[in-house]
């Protein structure tokens, strides 16, 4: 079987075949393997969940159930940025709502969508845990603090 | 032993007994759509929910062990409540198609909303929104009558071991599904039929046998499977002499080889027996076209051909090769034939295989 | 005027957290050599005397937990839930980031009661560079050779609220969807890979090295008596000080809001409390003198939870928050048993249709028939507590409902 390799805009090439086997032998290993997969591609590449579930001794099928299960996974591709907005609670009443309006207008896209030029991915989630400084957005999980809607353009063009 | 009061009544069961045994003995009828004697524990469905003196909450008999002293109440008020709402709750996601629903009168969901008078739902909000269309010729998914007690899973896993089906995503919108929630024929499924088997409802059913008769309007022949040498019983299902499906008899006792699993032949490769294309009169070979012939001529045909050959090639150029279609007694007559009367020993028998 | 009790954090941002030989400069790994000193029995009995009870929110009390582990089976394993998902919560964060050694300590510590060498710790997907951290830290311990033969490897998460369940957890460490699994067996008994295991959260761990080396009944004489120690709270919402604090147990809701919190900013007046997480009760100002310890807030239909104190002020709207938390449970509901999967996506279609005005009684009644169902008959504490903060709201709040409610009766809706 050919071994593919994925291209991410042209910057990244990695090897998945190389990633996977980093995590062979590893009890239990195949969600660190789904984390690594997605560090590389944004998301869990179907040949490659293949060969997770190949490595870890599971069938297709419950690999497949595992990485639907968590939200942090995706089985399709996304954007080079993904944009979270948290709505749990302490964000939701510190104005999420108008955050993600923001985030829509400026990026010309609805929650769960991916910019055309396969830059951004934005999606909602529950809390994260920085509830001292809600609303609070991720991008590529490092999170931003006390945001507000006027912000968003000034910390969406800062992603290059 | 030990000992507990079920519905007001004692009862000794050995330690280590599930409440759901104990409660069976003490001669209380407990639903359940998870549970499978044949299949591991799911504790899911929550149907078989019991009250226990000095508990909060309620317990799920299927998985807990019985303890020495319980005091258990199979029918409360708190119990039949949680049921109904329960049941409510599978109804909002069900297509209720009974009418034309294969399982029409062997269905769990139908049986305890009749039971528990669940004529409807009160959440009345999004409707059953999982079903899409798997082009396969033998089992037909329809998710939208799927209740998610996973049986199916754990069938397809524990009982054949072809790992096709697990669940995908989570929460409302879970569902069964492939590896990459693709069709059956593209997956590793080997269409045994296992998940039919087990599926307390009408989310998976038999395409060969769809719209032929309702399970109450067929007669169950038992009998044995005729395609191998394993020998599995099966269920014929007749309707107005006609065998219109065949389904698993899940009785040890009475399907001491297979416990009723059965394969892609078995379960779903009887629709030859009413074939308009089966044969009714021998055929001869004539100059490259076949025609009708009496079974007195095609016997002496065949004696003499087998006569010539034997005398110009000798009898080990023979061999004789039978059929699991046919019955026992007759390929016993074959390789005896072939034995006594031909002279070889060249017999073979599909069912080897 | 109250006052913090700093235990856990005494050291905040005083020392390198990851930095082993920082914590040993102030007492740190005092607690281990103790513990190793001891029979585990006697060290099993000195942590029930202490009278420690688990931080993550059941309550349990911990050495009966760990008395509960076969002493002679071959393997074991301690689990550290660092899973911490409810929302509003970050208390276990900020204990990796201020202190992650009395972690490990502690997880050693339960390693020489229990005798297992080989400890978890098993950290949301939020929290990567918490991951980093605790690796970090393992490594200086090691290096400072104070674990001793006890490994740590911490394990990520990728977004489950559900794995917070210790055997959801479990489940999640194996590499399996994050559903929980019925119990008995509990994971004292078959746990982790089917051995025994002892699951605790980040801060009960982090209790441990300092009853060992202060003693249990120093440990036991602060706070509640019933529920001893300090507790770590998060205030998040409408309050002025929106951080954490380390208190006693027997402080009062009121004392952490307006004294510690600064009270309700921008002027405004109190309207209600979330304590425990977004599963935990509303609780409106009449119960605010309530110590926050665990039987007395249980004691009033609430719970102490994770310790998130989520406060809403006069001008917010229960039904809009209570709306927004269904939502929460549908998206974080696994879908294993009936009443959670089906309940919680119901209760969120019933609170919005109320939210948006369309609601009737017919639907709170139903809500409150469903929550009873939800609390009696699921499989575990995720769809046992998602109708709790929907309950606690109908009871103490209803006129907040009743305004949004279509007028079914007399002239039609409004």
């Amino acid at each position: 079987m050919p071994v593919h390799t994925f291209c991410e805009g042209g910057e990244k090439m990695a090897n998945y075949v190389d990633i996977i086997e980093l995590y062979r032998g590893k009890k239990g290993g195949i969600i660190e393997a789904f984390h690594a997969l997605q560090n590389e591609f944004n998301y869990i590449p179907e040949e490659a969940l293949g060969l997770v579930a190949k490595t870890f001794g599971v069938s297709e099928a419950e690999a497949y159930g595992v990485a639907t299960f968590y939200s942090y996974l995706s089985v399709k591709p996304r954007g080079k940025y993904i944009v979270r907005m948290c709505e749990s609670a302490p964000c939701h009443i510190a104005g999420a709502d108008q955050v993600v309006k923001a985030i829509e207008s400026y990026l010309g896209i609805n929650v769960g969508e991916t910019t055309a030029d396969g830059k951004f991915t934005f999606e909602l989630c529950e809390c994260i845990g920085q509830c001292q400084a809600t609303p609070v957005v991720t991008i590529n999980s490092e999170p931003i603090f006390n945001v507000s809607p006027e912000q968003i353009p000034e910390i969406l063009s800062a992603c290059k | 032993m030990i000992s507990l009061t079920i519905d007001g009544k004692e009862v000794q069961v050995p330690k280590g007994t599930m409440l759901l045994e104990a409660c069976r003995i003490a001669g209380a009828d407990i639903p359940t759509l998870c549970y499978d004697p044949d299949l591991k524990l799911a504790g899911s469905c929550r149907m078989c929910v019991v009250e226990a003196k000095g508990r909060r909450n309620l317990l799920a008999t299927c998985v807990t062990p019985a303890e020495n002293g319980m005091e258990i109440h199979t029918e409360s008020s708190d119990v039949i409540e949680a049921r109904k709402i329960i049941l409510e709750l599978l109804l909002s996601r069900h297509k209720l198609e009974c009418h034309t629903c294969e399982s029409d009168g062997d269905c769990k969901l139908q049986d305890y909303c009749y039971r528990y008078g669940v004529a409807d739902s009160r959440f009345d909000g999004e409707g059953p929104h999982f079903t899409k269309p798997d082009p396969n010729p033998f089992i037909m998914r329809d998710y939208d009558k799927c209740i998610m007690c996973t049986r199916c899973v754990r069938a397809c896993d524990e009982i054949t071991g072809a790992l096709a089906i697990n669940i995908k995503d989570r929460g409302h919108h879970a569902k069964i599904s492939t590896a990459f929630d693709g069709n059956l024929a593209d997956s590793t499924c080997v269409f045994c039929g296992q998940c039919i088997m087990v599926c307390p409802v009408g989310a998976l059913t038999s395409k060969v046998s769809a719209g032929k008769g309702k399970p109450y309007q067929t007669e169950k022949v038992v009998t044995t499977c005729t395609y191998c040498g394993t020998g599995c019983t099966l269920a014929l299902n007749v309707k107005g002499d006609k065998v219109v499906g065949v389904t698993s008899v899940r009785d040890i006792e009475k399907s001491p080889v297979n416990n009723g699993a059965l394969c892609v032949k078995g379960r779903f490769g009887w629709d030859f027996i009413n074939s308009d294309e089966r044969l009714t009169t021998p055929l001869i070979r004539e100059n490259g076209e076949l025609r009708q012939a009496s079974w007195d001529e095609a016997l002496d045909y065949t004696a003499s051909r087998l006569k010539g050959i034997k005398e110009k090639h000798g009898a080990d150029s023979i061999a004789m090769f039978t059929s699991a279609r046919v019955t026992n007694e007759e390929n016993y007559l074959a390789q005896k034939f072939t034995r006594a009367v031909l002279g070889t020993n060249n017999v073979d028998h599909c069912a080897r295989l | 005027m109250a006052q913090e009790y700093r235990v856990l954090l005494e050291y905040a941002d005083k020392i390198d957290p990851a930095n082993a030989a920082d914590y040993i400069k102030v007492g740190g790994y005092k607690g281990l050599e103790k513990a190793r000193g001891m029979e585990p029995k006697a060290l099993i009995e000195e942590v029930k005397k202490s009278g420690l009870r688990g931080r993550g929110g059941a309550g349990f009390n911990a050495g009966m937990k760990w008395s509960f582990v076969p002493q002679d089976a071959p393997v074991k394993y301690v689990v550290c839930n660092l899973d911490e998902g409810e929302p509003g919560t970050y208390k276990d964060r900020i204990i990796c980031q201020k202190n992650a050694q009395a972690l490990l300590e502690g997880m050693a510590i339960c390693g020489a009661a229990i005798g297992s060498n080989q400890g978890y710790i098993y950290c949301r997907g939020e929290y990567p560079f918490v991951v980093d951290l605790l690796k970090r830290a393992v490594e200086s311990a090691k290096a400072e050779g104070v674990l001793g033969d006890f490994d740590i490897e911490a394990r990520m998460g990728a977004g489950a609220y559900v794995c917070g369940e210790e055997t959801a957890l479990i489940e999640s460490i194996e590499g399996h969807r994050g559903e929980p699994r019925f119990k008995p067996p509990f994971p004292g008994v078959e746990g982790l890979w089917g051995v025994p295991t002892v699951v605790n959260n980040v801060e009960t761990f982090a209790c441990l090295p300092y009853i060992l080396t202060r003693g249990a009944e120093w440990f036991a004489g602060i706070g509640a008596p019933k529920y001893p120690g300090t507790k770590i709270v998060t205030l998040t919402g409408d309050v002025v000080n929106s951080t954490w604090f380390e208190v006693p147990t027997d402080m009062t809701l009121r004392e952490v809001i307006f004294e510690l919190g600064g009270g309700v900013k921008n002027g405004k007046k109190f309207k209600a409390v979330q304590v425990g997480g977004t599963s935990g009760a509303f609780i409106p100002e009449a119960n605010l003198d309530c110590p926050i310890d665990f039987d007395s807030m249980g004691n009033m239909g609430a719970a102490l939870g994770s310790g998130a104190v989520l406060v809403l002020d006069e001008t917010r709207d229960i039904v809009d928050v209570v709306t927004r938390i269904s939502k929460f449970f549908e998206h974080e509901s696994c879908g294993k048993c009936n009443p959670c999967r089906e309940g919680t996506f119901r209760c969120r279609e019933i609170m919005e249709k109320i939210n948006n005005g369309n609601g009737s009684e017919k639907d709170i009644d139903n809500l409150q028939l469903l929550s009873k169902v939800m609390q009696k008959a699921a499989l575990c504490g995720l769809g046992q507590a998602a109708p709790i903060p929907i309950d606690s709201t109908i009871k103490h709040f209803k006129h907040e409902y009743s305004r949004k409610l279509v007028v079914t009766s007399g002239k039609g809706g409004h």
